[in-house]
């Protein structure tokens, strides 16, 4: 501007200058308030999504150590010599191709199996109880069960083949069933986390609306006061999903050192069935980052879409 | 430039705030509009920033029906006008150089380019050694030094203020409006709504648009 200052122009103090405040307050306690329900959310949502992970792998442990062991049964008849059933049932089994070991549980072993509901001390040798031998495959798909079961039918007609398949549907229904829950619970705290982020948004924009008039005033496009919008709640997201994904993060690591430190105990076994060895893998991690990153980005996608239907009714 | 015809507004159901306003702002042309308080001012001002939409009549900005104006391009107009707001809005987390900045910033240039134009501009306006100040700390007079040089940093082709010389003692009123002759002089048009008749009476060549009821009043300058 060509202006009489009547003498010459301060040069520009650019160490002094204070010049890169963003347009939306950074601060303010709707703000701090987001970032703490998108760390709650971020911590819940990682801990959903890691535990259905680790329960997806453990899973996979129990259905292959299921499905590598099937067991003969074997139910005498009256008259029968049930301990040579037994040696040529395991012989047979023994034979088949895939078979790594076969362990036929001794009468005493089948008795005991029965202590449970029987109770103790009672004197069984007069009762046709059931022998079992437990045979264990390299690999269930190594496994020719159909011959081996053939063969049994043919030596010893009396065995019977558990290949353990209803238990195993109902251990894949199960583990399937509370993965879709833990995919629902994670789907629910997003609905609810985008419908926090609508609410600070709705809000922050009509505590900053003498902003927004301001910046239309000066000649700001809509699609620049949407932008500084979404960089100030993208910021917002990330610093709450930074927090709360490390939270989660921290949480599995001490978990993980927590089943280490108690291994051995009576409750860690329970735990170690459910949950394996309690310790994500680098893709489980790798896993949460994405959560937090796509948790930033939705938070600015979001308050980008809420600012521009907002400014789209301003003249 | 700007030119209303047969213009009115009312709020809702309610009588009209104004009406039958008939005038044109020519370019490069300065004028009062004035009035005592609440007979208009504001409401007229807010039609020629394109903030109101009339509820009648049609307005002409730059050659264009405003009623057929989208908001990229009301954004474009907006750019070319400077305005002072009686209240000064200036925004309370930045600072005197970030508010004065404003409208070269939200126009995508680079900071460096305008830093020097900025200072300079701020000097001018007795504001340099307030440059980091925010507004909670700024006094009356010199947050309408730093709301007239945010107007007048883009150089527009119209300027709209609104009692720009409210809050200032004799001698800064003085200079400011000095600021706006040779911005007047440089070929921008001046529409400065004021009930002073003082500072008026200072520019005798200046045309005056009194409104009174809602209805406007013209009465063209004196020969200069």
């Amino acid at each position: 501007m060509s202006v009489d200052s009547g003498g010459e122009p301060s040069p520009p103090a650019d160490s002094q200058l204070k010049r890169d405040m963003p347009l939306v307050p950074a601060d303010s306690i709707a703000g701090r308030a987001l970032v703490v329900v998108i760390a709650i959310m971020t911590f819940l949502a990682c801990l959903t999504a890691g535990g259905a992970l680790l329960i997806a792998q453990a899973s996979q442990g129990w259905r292959a150590d299921v499905s590598r062991e099937v067991t003969i049964q074997i139910k005498p008849r009256s008259g029968d010599d049930i301990e040579a059933l037994v040696s040529k049932a395991t012989e047979v089994a023994a034979r088949s191709p895939g078979v790594v070991d076969v362990h036929a549980l001794s009468k005493s072993d089948s008795e005991r199996l029965l202590e449970p509901w029987l109770g103790q001390g009672l004197d069984l040798s007069k009762l046709p109880i059931p022998r079992l031998i437990v045979v264990h495959m390299r690999a269930p798909q190594q496994a020719d069960l159909d011959s081996l079961r053939a063969a049994l039918a043919n030596a010893v007609p009396q065995a019977s083949l558990d290949d353990h398949r209803l238990w195993l549907a109902r251990l894949d229904t199960m583990a399937d069933v509370i993965v879709l829950f833990a995919g629902a619970l994670f789907a629910l705290m997003i609905v609810a986390m985008a419908t926090a982020i609508g609410f600070a948004t709705r809000g922050a924009m009509a505590g900053n609306r003498e902003i927004i008039e301001v910046l239309h005033f000066v000649g700001a496009e809509d699609r620049y006061i949407a932008r500084q919008f979404q960089t100030h709640f993208m910021r917002l997201g990330f610093r709450g999903a930074a927090i709360g994904g490390a939270a989660a993060a921290l949480f599995f690591v001490a978990a993980s050192l927590l089943s280490v430190l108690t291994y051995g105990s009576a409750g860690s076994e329970e735990m170690a069935a459910l949950f394996g060895a309690f310790s994500l893998t680098g893709g489980a991690y790798l896993a949460i980052f994405v959560i937090c990153a796509a948790i930033a980005a939705l938070t600015g996608f979001l308050s980008r879409l809420i600012v521009f239907n907002h400014l789209r009714q301003l003249m | 430039m700007l030119s209303f015809e047969n213009v009115g507004l009312r709020y809702g159901m309610g009588v009209e705030v104004v009406g039958d306003l008939n005038f044109s702002i020519e370019p490069q042309s300065f004028q009062f509009l004035t009035g005592p308080s609440g007979a208009g001012k504001t409401t007229i001002l807010r039609l020629m920033l394109l903030s109101l939409r009339p509820t009648r009549g049609t307005i002409h900005i730059f050659g264009e029906d405003a009623s057929k104006l989208d908001k990229d391009m009301i954004t474009g107009f907006r750019r070319r006008i400077g305005v002072v707001f009686q209240d000064f809005r200036l925004l309370d987390h930045l600072t005197t150089y970030e508010n004065v900045a404003l409208p070269l910033r939200v126009m995508g240039r680079d900071e460096t380019d305008y830093r020097a134009e900025v200072v300079e501009l701020l000097d001018w306006v007795g504001l340099g050694e307030r440059k980091n100040a925010l507004p909670a700390v700024l006094s009356g007079g010199e947050k309408q030094r730093a709301a007239i040089a945010r107007a007048l940093i883009v150089r527009p082709e119209l300027l709209l203020a609104d009692e720009p010389t409210g809050n200032v003692d004799p001698v800064i009123a003085k200079r400011l409006l000095r600021l706006f002759v040779e911005l007047h002089k440089s070929g921008t048009a001046i529409v400065i709504a004021t009930h002073d008749l003082a500072l008026m009476d200072q520019f005798g060549y200046a045309r005056r648009l009194v409104v009174g009821d809602g209805r406007l009043a013209i009465f063209d300058a004196e020969s200069a």
